[in-house]
């Protein structure tokens, strides 16, 4: 077990005649194939003008509707530039896509409040944007991670982060520690998924026994999540903050990472995990010990 | 993107928000024209400079002028300006360097019965926009969360629908507004509320908010700021942004597509990831050095990108060595080693430079860099990468 992607995920990809979409789409088969030998993980892909197109051994459909219809998929991996994207991840909600995986960096925050509205009342979950995307070591990715970095075992990790979680999954492969299944939330203001959804799914998962929790400068979902694990994760968990020598008022590359009106600061939400029980690594190269600190414990 | 009061106000008027009349100067001389045409017994000449805190601030030439200043004369307007325009002015939000003021708007002094405070920003967690109000004008927002926090009124609105006119009424009576105030707000309020949504903003502050003896809302000051990511479609603000208010080197990078911010330590940190860039900086911290700067080359840079990035570094006086810390996903280690190596021949490392790959094609990096033959210190892991890289600042 797992959380999110399983042996049941089959993956299309909108944006899948982009470069980086092919690209990507190209990388999550090879790993679902190494995973799943002969099982076709990765069917197909969407970009509206080219459907009965056909991209390196992908069919590519006009729309999600039809991708789902003609392929069975319940995953996409959306890879749709920033204008078009808000459309493409209600488009795969409408469709009823179960999971919407939304990797594009640059979504306008007006697009994600009219999708975060959209998906209110849809059964789909989307996690991201801006974010790597999610990946069930040993079973399949959804996403732009290096599937080599990451070993199966039992740790979930929740992230805000992309390449900061691969850190994270490897050190915690150097400590021995594999992971259930890795979700970049996204360095956005709003997204679909949040820390305490995943808190919640890998309390739940009984191949999970510890969470790894990374976290950045901005907004409070962080604290909240504290206040969650205080009350319903039963679990080690640990976490690192991101910022901690970030300047108020800048930007720090993600559109949600900024420290405003002395708010949202590494210091605070450190405080709170902490206080929370979560082991907090001050060192970003200490992640991988802090876990088993906290699984020891 | 921050544009300026002036430029907020012109926008504000387009969109029938009430603001005080007003005329953008640029010598002193307009500003006595300005004050002339505005016709009243009293005006108030504001400095333009996107920082905050513009009343309280200084300039460095003439320590007794402050940044905005009441005026009740062509003469004293005239006055006043000379000493404002060209020169310096350090408010608590500019540093101490302060920032050139180019601008003047002149405003018309108004009879003023009460000063609110207004601001509409997203709230992450309701997932939409939300308009703040507070009877404490003036005051800086956060300091009134921290000291009165039941002062602060915030009402979540729609993004689609914009905020009703029962909502409107529920600020203005809790606010102890009269009746004509209350009809003002009502159409006040819901016009600068579509105005955040229409405009893509990220903030719509208007601090002072004033009542005017009339009964009237009308925008006092007005600081807005857009959302970068929908700038494609708002070409027209495009256009108000203001390149000499901003840092060189970020402007610089942002054209190359490159997330940079200047910080004030002296090791220059190049890094494929905010989440990793910013633990890069605490890294460096937490073994005793100060950071020189946050730079994101992103997840698809180029050659050319990343060339630029060290570019961009090395142009920092202050750097004294050069951290590269990369994580490869999107970003293949190589493309990184290539570009590093491009670097090399085009600029010359003048400073020790610490090399931390890891991920996609790192056995092609490694190879690549120590074929090249040149100077380069590699390290194993973040700590190692770290220690490396302090230790060559004292070397």
């Amino acid at each position: 077990m797992s959380i999110l992607v399983t042996d049941k995920t089959r993956i299309i990809c909108q944006g899948i005649t982009g470069n980086t979409g092919l690209f990507h789409s190209q990388k999550c088969r090879e790993y679902a194939a190494e995973c799943q030998p002969g099982v076709d993980v990765f069917v197909g892909g969407v970009t509206p003008g080219k459907g009965g197109t056909d991209v390196d051994g992908f069919p590519v459909f006009n729309s999600v509707g039809e991708a789902k219809e003609k392929t069975a998929a319940n995953t996409s991996m959306v890879f749709v530039p920033p204008p078009f994207c808000a459309d493409a991840i209600l488009e795969a909600a409408d469709a009823g896509i179960e999971l919407i995986v939304a990797i594009t960096e640059g979504i306008p925050v007006m697009d994600m409040i009219r999708v975060k509205r959209g998906l209110a009342n849809s059964s789909s979950r989307l996690v991201g944007p801006n974010c790597p995307g999610v990946i069930t070591p040993g079973v399949a990715k959804i996403g732009i991670m290096p599937g080599y970095i990451h070993t199966p075992g039992s740790i979930g990790i929740i992230s805000k982060s992309g390449t900061l979680t691969y850190e994270a999954a490897w050190q915690l492969g150097r400590v021995g520690l594999g992971q259930s299944t890795a979700v970049g939330i996204g360095g956005d203001p709003i997204n679909g998924t949040s820390f305490i959804d995943l808190l919640e799914l890998f309390e739940k998962d009984p191949d999970t026994d510890g969470i790894l929790m990374i976290g950045e400068i901005g907004g409070n979902a962080e604290q909240e999540a504290a206040e969650y694990i205080k009350s319903n994760v039963t679990k080690p968990v640990a976490g690192f903050i991101a910022g901690q020598t970030a300047p108020p008022g800048k930007r720090m590359g993600h559109a949600g990472a900024i420290i405003s009106g002395g708010g949202g600061t590494a210091a605070e939400k450190m405080d709170a995990m902490r206080a929370a029980g979560v082991v907090v690594s001050d060192s970003p190269a200490g992640m991988g010990e802090a876990m088993k600190e906290a699984k020891g414990a | 993107m921050k544009i300026h009061e002036y430029q907020s106000k012109s926008l504000f008027k387009a969109a029938g928000i009430a603001v005080p009349e007003g005329v953008v100067c640029k010598s002193a001389d307009e500003a006595a024209t300005a004050f002339e045409s505005l016709g009243g017994e009293l005006a108030v000449v504001k400095s333009q400079i996107h920082a905050g805190g513009r009343g309280k601030g200084r300039f460095k030439e003439f320590p007794d002028q402050p940044g905005v200043v009441l005026v009740r004369s062509a003469d004293e307007a005239r006055e006043h300006a000379e000493r404002m325009l060209g020169n310096t002015l350090v408010t608590i939000q500019t540093g101490e360097e302060g920032k050139q003021v180019n601008t003047l708007f002149v405003e018309q002094g108004l009879k003023i019965a009460r000063e609110l405070y207004l601001g509409i920003v997203v709230d992450r967690e309701v997932g939409g926009p939300v308009l703040i109000m507070s009877s404490e004008g003036g005051m800086e927002i956060e300091e009134v969360a921290k000291s009165h926090p039941e002062k602060i009124l915030a009402e979540p609105f729609d993004a689609a629908e914009g905020l009703f006119p029962f909502q409107a009424r529920k600020m203005a009576y809790a606010l102890g507004f009269d009746k004509t105030a209350v009809r003002s707000a009502e159409k006040f309020l819901p016009k600068l509320c579509r105005f955040f949504v229409d405009n893509d903003c990220s903030m719509t502050e208007v601090n002072p908010l004033v009542l005017t003896e009339d009964g009237q809302l009308l925008a006092l000051d007005a600081k807005v700021s857009f959302d970068d990511n929908a700038m494609f479609r708002h070409k027209n603000l495009v256009e108000l942004r203001d390149l000499t208010e901003e840092d060189a080197s970020e402007v610089r990078a942002g054209e190359a597509g490159l997330s940079y911010v200047n910080l004030d330590g002296n090791i220059g940190c190049l890094v494929n990831g905010a989440g990793l860039a910013m633990s890069t900086m605490d890294l460096i911290k937490l073994h005793g050095a100060e950071p020189a700067n946050f730079l994101d080359v992103g997840g698809g840079a180029t050659v050319d990108q990343v060339t630029e990035a060290f570019q961009i570094i090395l142009s920092d006086d202050a750097v004294k060595a050069v951290l590269v810390n990369i994580f490869g996903g999107i970003m293949r280690c190589d493309v990184i080693v290539e570009a590093l190596l491009e670097a090399y021949e085009k600029v010359g490392f003048t400073v020790p430079l610490v090399v931390r790959l890891e991920g996609t094609n790192v056995e092609k990096a490694r190879e690549m860099l120590g074929a090249s033959g040149r100077d380069i210190v590699t390290a194993e892991d973040l700590t190692d990468a770290a220690q490396k890289v302090v230790a060559s600042l004292s070397a």
